[in-house]
């Protein structure tokens, strides 16, 4: 059971694939439009059950409770090593001492 | 009575919700025909240049440095024929409050909401300009909700979006995370309608007019640095508004400079693929918005956009993702300046530019980006590695967009490669062509002409040759 009050993410279908009109790729029109939206949880509810919440500026949003405190999964990946000589190499151009032109 | 709130009502209802929202109301700048009245519409923010000047350093908007890139300019000259490598400056708009040149956009818009009596604004965008508006109605006390497209439909979302959706809410902002699609536009006019919120959008008037102080400055700062005005300034281009704002603003200050469009090549990626979606490195300033922005400025969620960079385009390049990436890390390794990399687009173009110039000659680079994790090289180019995308070093002519991204084995591959400007140009005539029934009026052709920017000869010469 989630706390009313608590900082929650939920999500809702705003069309599915076969009320989707614009003119989409096929890929694109195989798949629902989906919506994500944070805010603070109105009434307890439970994860993976619908969900009422108060959005920062103040809205009632209805939608599937998918997250509790959701975080940001941010970082800076896995090293690219390709990247490691080309600061290495132009300096060595520049400041190698030969006129390398 | 509730209002129907279905996806067909709404769209329906498009032109009262935007005229509502929008504080302007866009009929009356019409002819009746294809033409319109663009200056009458630039001029209807109500505000003169001084006084966006004033609006924006009010919002700590703007007066960002002007760096000159002289170990970037060396080693462009170790490539040059003998006499050429312009001299290479670049704006440093990263110190604007959000981190872009984006915050002189939001500034004028977000300050006209406040003063109309808005409570808050909505803005539609997965890139900086989200970020900027938050950020200026924080300053101003309003209420902001960004509306981006962020995930494909297995919920995995571009690194870059993924930290703008951050950065809106460090500003208090609420944001609204939506899946691939051009019903993203229903969303945002369906919370325009129920918040009754100010319509914050990147192509309005006020959104192009706050860029000018940019290419003022731009002209106006290498002039008092160097006694006189740049030659060419290089303009990322996604929108439009960018290159648009930019260039008005360099005549404005009397200054003629070459206007240089620049755009990430994603040519044969779909914008609206949902698997496409993810096999992209750059999330704007590519050919996928540049082109039909470029060739058809009133595709956008006002009725006729601000945006129209033909009208001031001499020049249009595109550079290849592994080039931008390149140059990304020659900033940071060779100028000690560590920026976003789709702000670096430009400079990419600029670094190849320069090197047909004579040494004399000053080529600016107009923008600069925060960075950030999410929005930095390292974690783009993992990303593009884990969604299937080959990343390598060679030559980046065989880099294929959505499937490699290739770095330069060295600066001499780095290539800013010329769109043919006169196809560009009777695009956008044709587009134009196709939204009457009758044969243009004069009027129409005289218009036209101004809109990219050659004679009335040549765009009868290219009414003649579609018909």
């Amino acid at each position: 059971m989630v706390k009313q009050g608590s900082w929650v993410s939920i999500t809702r279908t705003i069309l599915t694939a076969q009320e989707r009109t614009a003119s989409l790729p096929e890929d694109t029109s195989a798949v629902p439009f989906v919506m994500w939206v944070k805010g603070y949880l109105v009434e307890d509810a439970e994860i993976g059950q619908p969900a009422k919440v108060r959005t920062k500026t103040g809205r009632i949003e209805e939608g599937i409770l998918e997250e509790v405190n959701p975080q940001y999964e941010l970082n800076y990946g896995n090293l690219v090593p390709e990247l490691l000589s080309i600061g290495d190499d132009a300096r060595a151009i520049l400041f190698g001492g030969e006129d390398n032109a | 009575m509730r209002k129907d709130m279905s996806y067909q009502a709404v769209m329906g209802r498009k032109t009262e919700i935007i005229k509502a929202s929008a504080g302007l109301d866009f009929d009356q700048f019409e002819s009746g025909s294809l033409a319109f009245d663009y200056e009458g519409m630039m001029a209807s923010t109500g505000y003169t240049f001084d006084e966006i000047r004033r609006v924006q350093a009010e919002g700590s908007v703007g007066n960002t440095p002007l760096i000159e890139l002289k170990n970037i300019t060396a080693l462009a000259r170790k490539f040059a024929p003998k006499g050429n490598g312009a001299r290479i400056f670049i704006k440093d708009e990263a110190a604007n409050p959000s981190g872009s040149f984006k915050d002189r956009r939001a500034a004028t818009a977000v300050y006209n909401a406040k003063k109309l009596g808005f409570k808050g604004v909505v803005s539609a965008t997965s890139g900086n300009y989200g970020a900027a508006v938050a950020s200026q109605a924080a300053m101003k006390g309003l209420k902001c909700i960004v509306v981006q497209e962020c995930y494909d439909s297995r919920k995995v979302g571009q690194p870059e979006i993924v930290e703008k959706a951050r950065k809106c809410e460090a500003y208090g902002a609420e944001v609204i995370q939506l899946t691939v699609g051009p019903e993203l536009f229903y969303i945002s006019l369906r919370l325009l309608e129920e918040t009754g919120y100010f319509c914050a959008s990147l192509y309005s008037p006020f959104g192009v007019a706050g860029v000018e102080t940019l290419g003022w400055e731009v002209a106006t700062q290498v002039k008092e640095r160097t006694g006189k005005f740049p030659d060419a300034v290089v303009c990322t281009n996604a929108g439009g508004g960018n290159l648009t704002g930019t260039a008005r603003g360099l005549l404005r200050a009397g200054c003629h400079a070459q206007v240089i469009g620049a755009s990430v090549n994603l040519k044969g990626l779909h914008m609206a693929s949902d698997n496409q979606f993810n096999r992209k490195s750059f999330t704007t300033g590519h050919t996928g918005f540049g082109i039909p922005y470029s060739t058809w400025p009133d595709r956008s969620d006002v009725p006729r956009s601000a945006a129209r960079p033909l009208r001031y385009m001499d020049r249009y390049v595109t550079i290849n993702q592994g080039e931008v990436f390149y140059m990304t890390e020659l900033l940071a390794s060779l100028e000690g300046m560590e920026r976003g990399p789709a702000g670096n687009t430009s400079l990419a173009a600029a670094f190849s530019i320069a090197q047909e110039m004579p040494e004399d000659a000053i080529i600016v680079v107009q923008e600069t980006e925060y960075t950030g994790a999410g929005k930095h090289i390292q974690p783009q180019l993992s990303f593009a590695r884990d969604n299937g995308i080959e990343v390598s070093v060679g030559n980046p002519d065989l880099e294929v967009p959505g499937k490699s991204i290739i770095l330069p084995a060295d600066p001499s591959l780095l290539k800013a490669r010329d769109l043919d400007m006169n196809k560009t140009r009777a695009s956008l005539i044709r587009h134009a062509l196709a939204t009457i029934d009758h044969k243009p009026t004069s009027e129409d052709i005289r218009f036209l002409a101004q809109e990219v920017k050659s004679t009335e000869a040549f765009v009868e010469e290219t009414i003649a040759s579609l018909s």
